[in-house]
């Protein structure tokens, strides 16, 4: 187990590096970011002070070996405009985002398991089928158009809800959040119903299978046997028996509910990091964008490593097969 | 020579897509078509959905004979007929079905335009990353060893990054434009097409019939793309058919975003991209209609995939 977890440590380190090279050299490619700061009338003085101040003035392979060592420091750059390290905005807007992603994750659950336990119950039935055809639109309809419809019904005809905006944001245990008022809440309902909806899809499959296997097994026919209602039959037997897979699949996919929430935030104009990313790619941020880049591949790279360790600590002959290759 | 062209038939027979053995008649070819359409049509909802289909493609296609007006040309647009409800008539006398947008466009020829390119980039995006996908497949499963795990890790890797940040990565590199997007979207499917293919490829390969090929001394390359990818198709149409939709709602998200399809040609999402602004004030339709087009579009094709998907693979529970 040693030898694979460094193994595999090892190709996590390497695909970090890799990454951070190709994201590093392809900003390069995007725009010249002293065309967006200096003032349209700036003459070439001013704008070679802009160059030097940003370390844009440097050979390329000067940038990369700086950036590289700054970055093994924890540094990733201050962003050109905040002028701040890039790594604190994103960090400022991350409570918003993971605020977003969790409520979303919540109602992802809420939707998809009943409607999966249900479609599973009665896979032939008409509501069966057409839960299953539902979830394949989940799947496969733009979700920033259906975000716009949300607002079109909630926020413009009904008036119900606001159409976009965080609510306003109170400190609890020193993380700002808007999720503890009736205002922020508001806020939060139809950006994390957007968000929800594909992995609602995703939950709705998986609790169908998992139904219909479940349904099958001895102890759901011993448990009928034995006279318990059907109620808690299926709260207490199927639904605790379904969950196993419900939630790994969900942990698996909040790293890509955080890479969603980019067009959600700017459907929403929801200040998260998504939406700031947006924005670093259209004002030529690149210390903002790298950073963000460079975060979102360690954490995806962090998750694929605990999934490939758990199911190597699971199944010996993952590890077996890896150690020889 | 002639015995090799015969001995190359013989193993070219079972290129038929998942054989099965109850049914096997004189003229398989034929009659494996045959069956597969006839069951395809078994389904209303699927037929339904390749009429839907087939009426678009040719709206697409002809759409400068279909729609009302050219929206591209700008002597042909009023500012005076802007954000017009749906059903005003037009200064130059056209009724505005669908109403118009904030340069007095009207939205069903904007659509009927955008259609043209959403379906063009979707429908060639899949093709180029299948073409590329495809091969790279089989050819890591039929080199196998070395080559086949260096070529899988690195599609591993690629599938474990969510397409839509890859493309939007790729896109803000690039640029805007038609052909950016196809190439972002080609960089970012054809794992998908490596993945399935290859997977089939592995089973494949150990068939007698590939054993057969290689005891007559084909070129490696004939048995590759002539034996064993022909035989790797069935999964592989049902992937690119779902993967159509799915490459349309990413291109519709990429330019709704502001890194897809340029100002001068809007695909169906940059049409929606324009109608947000107006949205708030309850002006619906510029969003509403562009967006109803997409949806009815990948409906179309997710009936298609699905049915696809029954019919090709029997084996699958039904």
């Amino acid at each position: 187990m040693l030898v694979y977890l460094i193994r595999r440590l090892g190709q996590s380190l390497l695909v970090i590096a890799v990454m951070a090279t190709l994201v590093f050299v392809a900003m390069f490619a995007v725009g010249d970011p002293v065309d967006i700061l200096a003032s349209p009338d700036a003459d070439q003085r001013e704008r070679d002070a802009i160059a030097k101040r940003l370390g844009l003035d440097r050979p390329l392979w000067e940038q990369f070996g700086l950036f590289v060592w700054r970055a093994l420091h924890g540094d990733l750059g201050r962003s050109f405009v905040y002028n701040v390290p890039a790594v604190d905005v994103i960090l400022q807007r991350l409570p918003a985002t993971l605020e977003l992603a969790l409520t979303g994750l919540v109602f992802s659950i809420a939707i998809g398991i009943p409607l999966g336990v249900l479609a599973g119950l009665k896979p032939y039935s008409r509501l069966g089928r057409g839960i299953m055809s539902g979830s394949i639109l989940g799947f496969s309809l733009p979700n920033f158009w259906i975000g716009l419809m949300l607002i079109l019904l909630f926020a413009v005809e009904l008036r119900l809800l606001p159409a976009g905006g965080r609510g306003p944001v109170v400190s609890v245990l020193g993380i700002p959040t808007a999720a503890f008022s009736l205002e922020g809440l508001k806020h939060l309902i139809l950006p994390a119903l957007t968000l929800a909806l594909y992995k609602s899809a995703l939950v709705i499959r998986i609790a169908q299978a998992g139904t219909r296997e479940v349904m099958l097994q001895d102890y759901i026919r011993f448990a009928r046997a034995k006279g318990l209602s059907r109620q808690r039959i299926i709260f207490v037997h199927v639904l605790k028996n379904i969950m196993i897979p419900v939630v790994t699949v969900l942990g698996l996919e909040l790293g890509s509910m955080i890479a969603f929430a980019v067009v959600t935030e700017t459907v929403f104009a929801y200040p998260g990091m998504g939406k700031l990313l947006i924005d670093s790619i259209n004002r030529l941020d690149r210390p903002v964008i790298v950073a963000y880049l460079m975060m979102t591949v360690v954490i995806f790279v962090i998750i694929n490593l605990i999934v490939d360790l758990l199911y190597a600590a699971i199944d010996p002959r993952v590890r077996l097969a890896e150690a020889k290759g | 020579m002639a015995d090799y062209v015969r001995a190359d038939e013989v193993a070219i027979a079972p290129e038929i897509p998942e054989p099965l053995p109850a049914t096997v008649s004189s003229d398989r070819g034929e009659s494996l078509l045959r069956r597969h359409i006839d069951e395809f049509l078994k389904s209303p909802g699927a037929v339904a959905g390749l009429t839907v289909l087939i009426a678009l493609a040719l709206i697409a296609v002809f759409a400068p004979a279909i729609a009302p007006q050219n929206p591209y040309d700008l002597s042909k647009l009023d500012i005076m007929d802007n954000v017009l409800k749906p059903g005003e008539r037009l200064g130059s006398g056209i009724t505005a079905f669908l109403g118009t947008d904030d340069q007095g466009r009207d939205m069903l020829s904007a659509i009927i335009y955008g259609l043209r390119i959403s379906l063009a980039v979707g429908a060639i995006s899949v093709v180029i990353a299948c073409a590329i996908g495809a091969s790279v497949g089989v050819l890591a499963a039929y080199a196998g060893g070395r080559v086949e795990s260096v070529v899988m890790r690195i599609v591993d890797l690629q599938l474990s990054f969510p397409a839509i940040l890859v493309a939007l990565v790729l896109l803000a590199v690039f640029g805007r434009g038609v052909d950016k997007v196809v190439i972002a979207l080609v960089i970012v499917q054809w794992a998908y097409y490596a993945r399935t293919v290859r997977g089939s490829a592995l089973v494949e390969k150990r068939r007698e019939y590939i054993e057969a090929a290689r005891c007559l001394a084909l070129p490696k390359s004939r048995v590759v793309f002539r034996h064993l990818l022909p035989n790797c198709l069935p999964p592989l149409i049902v992937v690119a058919t779902v993967q159509v939709a799915h490459a349309i709602a990413l291109e519709s998200t990429l330019s709704f975003l502001g890194v897809g399809v340029p100002v001068t040609e809007p695909s169906l999402g940059m049409l929606i991209a324009h109608g947000y602004n107006y949205l708030l004030s309850g002006k619906y339709w510029i969003s509403t209609f562009p967006g109803v087009a997409l949806v009815i579009a990948i409906v179309a094709i997710n009936l298609v995939g699905d049915r696809l998907r029954d019919v090709l693979n029997p084996r699958l529970a039904r």
